[in-house]
């Protein structure tokens, strides 16, 4: 049951970005380890000497694909090198070592050149502490990107104001950084990062620096957002739970490795280890399960049964079940039935689910 | 612990020095040239870069005199209006009203030329310095081995006494206003390269992040992104620069023939005209009021009002200090008395002023008398030439007996017996070698009893480096022949700064204590810093007679507001928690003041330490016009006999003096953190 779950409608869609073996060393020669002779195939042996002899491999051997219009987060603990693998995607830093393919194309053998023009046109960024210029108002800063293109003024203002619309930041045009709060920031440097109309969209602890009520406000603007626009999104965070909302998949890092990458539900059914099931332990299943991981095949006439569809989350299928007690029907997105979930049928799930997790946490 | 066998040394000196000469005296025979040799070396230099330097003063003076001819041609009214608008823009209502009345009395006081002169020195002078010091500020900040090669020459050029660099540049240059104005760019451009490199490197990483992100170019991210995120602070270089350059115009004007009002102050005061003195003293401060304000207000008012214009919004400022001045121009042939004050509004303050001067001089004289002694007796003589040779009838009252010498030793015995007691070593052989130095007098004391106890508080402090280069030092004084006229400069420095320093520090205590004194201080301060140096010689050689005393006077003035200033700021910044958990313990406020804030701050305060005895430095030598001897006159005789050598090795022997001292505060605070940190 569960595997099938991997196959997200996003996975189905084409790769848009794509990261293979990356590698960022930081130290005194990080390069020698990566030339002809020095480079080997045994990742864990090659960190553990660039740590002995004091190097830090901020990024070891990353590797993940991002499809079209997929929200791809990548979660781990502050240190753990996910600003640094974000950074080398959009270049800001360059990896010793991998491949950054958008559409295809390495972005590591860009010339500088290029490299502005792709950033101009393809890629927006969102820094955790909003990186906005304080000399300029909010309308300047978020036509900034635009004014360095040399679009003209008409054309920097329309479209803008347009970006600025859709953050909900209508009348503040003519404020200073200084005079937001930081959610109202934020929203500014959404608006930055998407004045260009990038097609992926680099998002670095965007809502880190907030308050969890303002946080959590903006993450559904967030998805609302991404709702419109359809980008093909990384999104970091510390937060466990900021990745389980947002993410369609995601990947935990620990001290430069991915430890484990899939949907949020994957990772709370099979955590890989005691360390990914530490951050899942917490997690209630209701909330996070959706409704296509519970089915079981229907028997009986199934007719007469509501309809709900699989990506719904179980907590809002109890509410589904209270009214209709015999059971419902569950739906993939092209109409055709998965299965039936009934109140004894989902009791059971979440029973062997706990069971699982509990076996597993000991 | 070489701690006895300094004071072994110390003491076999002082008696041997009646015996033999080379103890007493450094010999001669061991004295190099080298004021001759920089001579030597400088008149090679003239006589191969004649070609050079003639054409630099050419290129120079002609925007020179473009300057000085549009600022005598504008009419009074143009130029005071243009000032009081950009005051406006700068500073508001106030700083406009204030710039207006101040050129009104400029005007009124008849001093209108002279003001010009120093203003199109400034004026010409600050671009230079702004633009020069912002290059290498930007090259300074892209390249590591530009910084290191930067940082030593700001260093250096901030401990050189103002005057030391007019005798090369007089040498160099040729008399005339082009030395003012080099000398002023020179003396005022490093402040400009800290605040840029500062700037640049303060830019939050995220934003320039965010900025490559948006697709900016190399060119690009420095001027749109990086630049105006520092602009401010650079904004602040610009405010240094100009204050620094207004100060070395004014000092510049010792030179003579600019006929500038740094010329007017100085000549009038040498003629004890001290009502004409006070008067262009009173337009120096303005003009450094003025310009500070203006440029200060330029930097705070930055990112608060570039709200999104149109082209004639954009240009709507400069096009109406344009108009404002073209009207002005055409008006004053219609209206005379606007292109030219009329002779008959001129204010004759002078006279009543000497008036008022010569009446209070008078009438203050006993008790300025009966201050300048005591200190003189009991304060300046006896660590000048030693209590041995202060203390007789006409001065102590009483003529110094055996028992006398016998009850000083004791009490010096006795106080260092008891630092020692407590555990406190180095404070009781500072109590010993103190005494010794009272008892004989700092510029009797034998040059090697002086350099080992130097060595010794420079190895106790900071090891071996700071031994060897204070002992380095210390051989350039000897083997030049400067040795006595820096300890006269050393003797007047040490005193002048620690007194500057108990006022300072004490009213900063206070002004940390009570907000009233603190606000009521401010301006004062504010003031003191702002003056040239020059100005605040005034109303002291008035008073107290040219002399030390009045050197002293001059001294503490400038030398005080530093100590102040960091006490202030280090007690009223003591950690919050410690406070709250200190009161939550009862303590009362005396011992919160000097149990708990007095210790946690005292690294600041020692920073004020510091920074004081730059000033302190930095002021002897113009404190050498009010008749001191040592280093400061060294430099100013240097400079009024031409003599390159006998000016630039004082020049350095008074860099060796700052940086010798400034190495030791280092070296404490140093030691002081390491402490901090370990508990
Ligand atoms: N410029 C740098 N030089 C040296 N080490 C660095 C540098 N930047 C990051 N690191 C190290 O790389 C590791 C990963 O950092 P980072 O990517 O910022 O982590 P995260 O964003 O997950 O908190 C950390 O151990 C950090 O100390
Ligand atoms: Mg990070």
């Amino acid at each position: 049951m569960a595997a099938s779950v991997t196959n997200t409608a996003e996975t189905q869609r084409p790769v848009k970005l794509s990261c293979r073996n990356l590698w960022k060393v930081y130290g005194t020669k990080p390069k020698h380890y990566f030339d002809a002779f020095g480079y080997q195939i045994d990742v864990g042996a090659l960190a553990s000497r660039m740590r002995a002899e004091d190097h830090i491999p901020a990024a070891i051997d990353v590797t993940f694909d991002v499809h079209e219009g997929e929200i791809f987060v990548i979660m781990g603990l502050s240190g753990s090198g996910k600003s640094t693998v974000v950074r080398c995607l959009s270049r800001l830093i360059d990896a010793n070592y991998g491949e950054v393919l958008l559409d295809g194309d390495n972005l590591l053998n860009k010339s500088d050149k290029e490299l502005i023009d792709i950033r101009r046109h393809k890629m927006g960024m969102v820094f955790q502490n909003f990186g906005l210029m304080p000399h300029l108002t909010v309308l300047e800063n978020v036509a900034f990107p635009l004014k360095l293109q040399g679009l003209s003024l008409r054309d920097q203002r329309e479209r803008a104001q347009r970006v600025i619309t859709l953050v909900d930041l209508d009348g503040r045009e003519d404020a200073f950084p200084t005079e937001l709060s930081g959610g109202q920031q934020q929203r500014v440097g959404i608006a930055r990062s998407l004045a260009v109309e990038p097609e992926v969209w680099f998002l670095d602890e965007p809502f880190s620096a907030l308050d969890p009520l303002i946080r959590r406000q903006m993450q559904d603007e967030f998805l609302r957002i991404q709702k419109v626009l359809h980008k093909s999104i990384v999104f970091i965070t510390h937060d466990f739970l900021e990745a389980l909302r947002i993410a369609d998949r995601m990947a935990i890092m620990r001290d430069g490795k991915i430890v484990q990458m899939g949907t949020p539900e994957d990772l709370i059914l099979h955590p890989a280890d005691d360390y990914v099931a530490q951050f899942t332990s917490e997690v209630p299943r209701i909330r996070v399960l959706r409704a296509q991981a519970c089915v079981i095949p229907a028997t009986g006439d199934t007719s007469v049964m509501a309809h709900v569809p699989g990506s719904m989350i179980v907590e809002s299928v109890l509410t589904e079940l209270a009214e209709n007690p015999s059971g419902v029907v569950v739906d993939d997105p092209d109409g055709h039935a998965l299965g039936v979930i009934t109140p004894v049928s989902l009791i059971q799930t979440l029973a062997s689910v706990a069971e699982a997790r509990d076996g597993g946490g000991a | 612990m070489g701690w006895p066998a300094v004071i072994l040394v110390s003491a076999s000196c002082v008696l041997a020095m009646g015996h033999l000469d080379w103890v007493a005296e450094f010999p001669s025979a061991l004295q190099l040239p080298i004021g001759g040799l920089f001579n030597a070396i400088m008149k090679w230099m003239v006589t191969n870069t004649e070609p050079f330097f003639k054409a630099v003063t050419f290129v120079l003076s002609y925007p020179m005199g473009w300057m000085r001819g549009l600022l005598h041609w504008l009419p009074w009214s143009a130029f005071i209006a243009v000032l009081v608008i950009i005051a406006y823009r700068a500073g508001g209502a106030w700083l406009a009203g204030f710039t207006g009345i101040s050129l009104l009395y400029v005007l009124g006081v008849d001093l209108w030329d002279e003001a010009m002169n120093s203003f199109a020195l400034v004026f010409i002078s600050v671009p230079l310095a702004v633009l020069i010091g912002f290059l290498l500020g930007v090259l300074g900040d892209a390249s590591d081995r530009a910084k290191r090669a930067i940082m030593p020459l700001l260093d250096i050029s901030q401990t050189i006494p103002a005057f030391a660099y007019l005798l090369p540049i007089l040498l160099l240059f040729g008399f005339g206003p082009v030395v003012g104005l080099v000398a002023s760019i020179l003396f005022s451009f490093p402040p400009m390269v800290r605040n840029t490199m500062l700037g640049l490197r303060g830019v939050p990483l995220e934003i320039v992040e965010s900025g490559l992100m948006s697709g900016a170019t190399n060119a690009q991210l420095f001027w749109r992104v990086r630049i105006p995120s520092a602009l401010k602070q650079i904004l602040i270089g610009v405010n240094q620069t100009t204050m620094a350059s207004l100060s070395m115009v004014i000092i510049a004007s010792i030179i003579g023939g600019t006929a500038d009002i740094g010329w007017e102050v100085l000549s009038t005061m040498r003629k004890a005209q001290f009502g004409e003195s006070m008067i262009a003293g009173i337009v120096i401060a303005l003009m450094a009021m003025i310009l500070d304000r203006i440029t200060f207000g330029l930097a705070e008012k930055q990112g608060s009002t570039m709200v999104k214009k149109s082209l004639v919004q954009r240009y709507f400022f400069p096009m109406s200090l344009l108009m404002v001045a073209g009207a002005l121009v055409v008006m004053d042939d219609a209206v005379p008395f606007l292109g030219h004050w009329p002779d008959a509004w001129h204010l004759d303050l002078a006279g009543p002023l000497n008036q008022v001067i010569e009446r209070f001089v008078i009438v203050s004289k006993p008790t300025v008398e009966a201050i300048k002694t005591a200190c003189l007796f009991f304060v300046m003589l006896p660590f000048k030439i030693g209590l041995d040779k202060t203390v007789s009838p006409y001065t102590w009252g009483f003529a110094p007996t055996a028992w006398h010498v016998a009850g000083y030793a004791a009490l010096i015995g006795l106080a260092s017996l008891g630092a020692w007691r407590k555990g406190h070593v180095g404070l009781a052989v500072t109590a010993l070698l103190g005494g010794l130095v009272f008892y004989i007098g700092l510029t009797d004391m034998p040059w090697i009893a002086i350099l080992s106890i130097l060595i010794w508080f420079a190895y106790r402090l900071g090891g071996r480096k700071l031994a060897i280069g204070t002992a380095l030092g210390m051989l350039f004084l000897l083997v030049s022949g400067s040795w006595d006229k820096a300890m006269l400069s050393l003797y007047l420095c040490t005193i002048a700064v620690s007194l500057s320093f108990v006022m300072g520090a004490s009213l900063g205590t206070l002004a940390a204590q009570y907000d009233g004194f603190s606000h009521f201080m401010r301006p004062i301060n504010d003031t003191m810093q702002t003056l040239p140096p020059f100005v605040l010689l005034i109303p002291i050689v008035m008073i107290f007679k040219i002399g030390e005393f009045a050197a002293l006077l001059a001294i503490i003035g400038y030398a005080y507001v530093p100590a102040f200033r960091y006490t202030e700021h280090g007690l009223r910044h003591v950690s919050e928690t410690v406070v709250e958990a200190a009161s939550s313990l009862g303590t009362s406020r005396a011992q919160m003041l000097f149990l708990v804030k007095m210790p946690l701050a005292l690294p600041n305060i020692m920073l004020g330490l510091n920074q004081s005895i730059m000033y302190g430095i930095a002021m002897l030598v113009i404190a050498a016009l009010v008749g001191t001897t040592g280093l400061g006159q060294e430099v100013y005789v240097g400079l009024s006999a031409g003599n390159f050598g006998q000016g630039f090795v004082a020049g350095i022997g008074m860099a060796i003096i700052a940086i010798t001292a400034d190495r030791f505060c280092q070296a404490w605070q140093h030691n002081h953190q390491h402490h901090v940190t370990k508990e």
